[in-house]
């Protein structure tokens, strides 16, 4: 195989390897329930309607953005278990500003966005400073903030929110601060969010982060050999502390299409979970952009697709999670088993090129 | 991926002074300072025999995570699917609960257990997957799958052995309790007399011989039994050098494979047995997501106790006692404040002047006055800070005692095969 081939193969391969499997695994759990797994994948495959994708179009907007604030720190090794925390406080903080309209319009919009950022790197920022000083892995300590994060908004909203049907909520944003969104599939479907733009935005700026400047590749570096990157100069402490701060601002960001589009308050239909969600997608997508982004629209497909699964074929969409998890697992057990055939398919071709150079070598003393 | 749990190498390895400080002592000036706390703010109920229940029964689900952590760490495998094999456990507790009663529930929660260590151990040690990777679809798996078979397997269940619903199966036969007469009652009636130190003496005894569970006890002796294992047969020191340095252990002769599986196998059994509790013992029965948390906490609980068994269970009974609080009345929760105020100062001032370790020192000793400032300013604590109580003591312990903690050194580190060369 030419190495380009192989490359290709490598990277399409392993993700194939685990749908498969994941489809598989699903399947069989359908059929341990004693449902019918070909309602079970007819309901998943539909065609969607015009709600439908607008609806995955608005989730890939926000589960990519998770992706992102998880894949900035596996980049350079740091476990960032925390974006669901920080994305839980800075949506919580930033409906709250928005809320009380300080400012007109939709520079309300930008100084909440702004407050998010701050609140989400800021919390972040407490598990990059006791690593660094103080030696504390990151992952139990995020770990410990998601709980703690989630606790003070609890109590934030039900001593200080307004009291809104069976529960509490912020204060609304005002109706300037809105964004109507883009009716891709007709006025009757909804709208994709306007702040789904955030996440193009976002993934670019990744994309050009990582790739195009020093400080991407000192990340990079860091992440690969730690060693070389001390030797080589890479000041390991501090980019510990602002890859973690620049996590935890994407992570602020991950609502943020949701709250201006949709919601307006922060409060019970609160969507949680997307945090663990993100962690998923990055690994799914390697940490890469482009491969985030097709996680996020394969876990925004799976999750809208399942709704009518209770409906249709008696199914709890629970069972999407599963796949999820499964896809996961897979997919990082097939990207190692293609890796180690490579390196072992590589050390041959080594072995074969040096034996025929002896080879050679005793021909030419003969 | 990063694997390093808890601590950055911080080696330790020598029995310090620290290790040889009379125990007794420092159990005697608990006593005597929580005795003298609840004489002096007459709130009783800080160790009532009711309060050391409930803190008991919080403790043992944590505890048994706490143990399936070490077991899987000490072989150098990092179990963040604690979680998810907990959970395993709840639903493996109530289905087998409901069809044959509780003790075949009991292995029914091992069995599905062990279920989510098998998953751990072919993707880390057969396929060398990332461990914190490998956990955390564990967890999500777990999840989906209980939530699912729980709404396929429950919801139709209605009868003198439970009731279903699409969420939760209630009603479920309990393992027996053992309550050890005229010890019991004696013990109840003197820790009602609030004595200084003998009412609260009379109280743990109480406690420990009123309405145990035989899980409870059972936890309990799992906690000498790994202790014994690990540290005082060949199997365990085996298991434990690969834990430290799976390559040295293999040149020697250890089979490093089947002594991680076995580490991760025994750890699922432990937290899917930790899940089983919670849908057994903790609570009148299973509701789906029903761990809420807790395997992160026994791993943390872990962590805390130095990845030892008589650490993991300190680090476990603080979070099962705070856990137990949320249930308690605010005044009592006050009460504390005095106590942990105090003890940060003591410890403070102990790190000033011993250890002349002053700026860690003083930061502690601010917390203890803002703890004190804060018991004296305020007559309640909200209710949601309890329940976050046992996260921050966390934070806080790795923040100020992570120096002296220490992970087997090979944790969380990928091994293959003949990779000694």
């Amino acid at each position: 195989m030419s190495p380009i081939v192989r490359r290709i193969a490598q990277s399409v391969l392993a993700p194939l390897i685990a749908v498969v499997a994941a489809m598989i695994i699903t399947s069989f759990v359908v059929a341990i329930a004693g449902s019918s797994i070909s309602d079970f994948w007819s309901v998943m495959f539909t065609a969607p309607d015009g709600r439908d994708w607008v609806n995955i179009i608005n989730q890939t907007s926000m589960i990519f953005l998770a992706g992102l604030a998880a894949a900035i720190g596996f980049r350079m090794n740091l476990f960032n278990i925390g974006v669901e925390g920080q994305y839980t406080l800075a949506s919580y903080a930033a409906a709250l500003v928005a809320g009380y309209a300080f400012f007109p319009g939709k520079l309300n919009v930008l100084v909440a966005i702004a407050v998010a950022v701050v609140v989400g790197a800021a919390w972040a920022g407490i598990a990059g400073v006791l690593k660094v000083t103080r030696g504390v892995s990151e992952v139990i300590s995020t770990i410990m903030l998601n709980a703690i994060a989630i606790t003070i908004v609890g109590y934030l909203l039900s001593n200080h929110g307004e009291q809104y049907g069976q529960g509490r909520r912020t204060e609304p944003i005002p109706e300037s601060s809105m964004f109507e969104g883009f009716f891709l599939f007709g006025d009757k479907n909804g709208a994709v969010w306007t702040l789904a733009i955030i996440a193009v935005l976002a993934g670019v700026g990744f994309s050009v982060l990582i790739n195009r400047t020093r400080f991407g590749f000192d990340l990079r570096a860091t992440g690969m050999n730690e060693d070389a990157a001390v030797a080589s100069g890479v000041k390991v402490k501090r980019m510990v502390v602002i890859a973690m701060l620049l996590s935890g601002a994407v992570a602020g960001l991950i609502w943020m299409p949701a709250l201006f589009g949709d919601a307006h308050y922060y409060g019970p239909p609160f969507q949680a979970g997307l945090g663990f969600t993100g962690i998923a997608v990055a690994l799914l997508g390697r940490n890469r952009p482009f491969g985030i982004a097709l996680g996020a629209a394969l876990f925004a497909w799976l999750s809208i697709q399942a709704n009518p699964l209770t409906l249709v074929a008696d199914i709890s969409p629970s069972v999407v999670q599963i796949t999820q998890g499964v896809v996961v697992l897979a997919v990082v057990i097939a990207y190692e088993v293609v890796r180690r055939r490579s390196v072992a398919a590589e050390q041959r071709a080594l072995r074969a090129a040096l034996d025929q150079q002896s080879a050679e070598k005793k021909e030419a003393t003969a | 991926m990063t694997t390093s749990l808890g601590t950055e190498r911080a080696p330790r390895p020598v029995r310090t002074a620290a290790s040889r400080r009379p125990w007794w002592l420092i159990a005697l000036a608990v006593l005597v300072s929580v005795s003298t706390v609840r004489v002096l703010t007459e709130a009783h109920e800080i160790d009532s025999p009711g309060s050391l229940r409930a803190a008991i029964i919080a403790t043992c689900p944590i505890l048994l995570a706490a143990l399936g952590g070490l077991w899987s760490e000490r072989s150098g495998v990092v179990n963040i699917g604690l979680e998810g094999q907990m959970l395993l456990g709840t639903w493996g507790a109530a289905y087998f609960t409901y069809w044959y009663g509780p003790y075949v529930g009991l292995l029914g929660a091992i069995a599905f257990g062990v279920l989510g260590g098998i998953i751990h151990g072919i993707a880390t040690v057969t396929f060398g997957v990332d461990h914190i990777v490998s956990g955390v679809a564990l967890n999500t798996i777990a999840l989906g799958l209980t939530t699912f078979l729980a709404e396929a397997y429950f919801s139709d269940l209605n009868s003198e052995f439970g009731r279903g619903g699409a969420q939760q199966l209630t009603g479920l036969e309990k393992p027996g309790v053992i309550t050890i007469p005229g010890i019991s009652e004696w013990a109840n009636d003197l820790a009602a007399q609030h004595y200084f130190i003998i009412s609260d003496i009379a109280s743990v005894i109480a406690a420990l011989t009123t309405r145990v569970s035989v899980v409870t006890i059972l936890t309990f002796l799992l906690v000498v039994v790994t202790a014994l294992v690990l540290w005082r047969t060949r199997f365990g020191l085996r298991l434990r050098s690969c834990g430290e340095n799976p390559q040295a252990a293999e040149s020697l002769g250890v089979n490093v494979i089947f002594h991680k599986y076995a580490a991760v196998l025994v750890s699922g059994g432990l937290a899917g047995l930790g899940g089983g509790y919670l849908a057994l013992v903790s609570s009148p029965g299973f509701h789906v997501n029903q761990t809420n948390g807790r395997g992160y906490i026994g791993l943390a609980a872990m962590i805390f106790g130095n990845w030892r068994p008589g650490g993991a269970l300190m680090g476990a009974g603080m979070f099962g006692y705070t856990d137990s609080l949320r249930l308690r009345d605010p005044s009592t929760i006050h009460a504390l404040l005095l106590l942990v105020g105090f003890w940060l100062v003591v410890i403070a001032a102990w790190m000033i002047w011993r250890s002349k370790k002053t700026t860690s020192g003083l930061v502690l000793g601010a917390f203890g006055v803002g703890f004190l400032l804060w018991y004296f300013t305020t007559e309640t604590v909200p209710a949601d800070f309890t329940s976050m109580t046992p996260y921050v003591a966390t934070l806080l312990v790795l923040a100020f005692a992570s120096q002296r903690l220490r992970m087997p050194k090979a944790d969380g580190q990928i091994y293959r095969k003949g990779s000694a060369g």
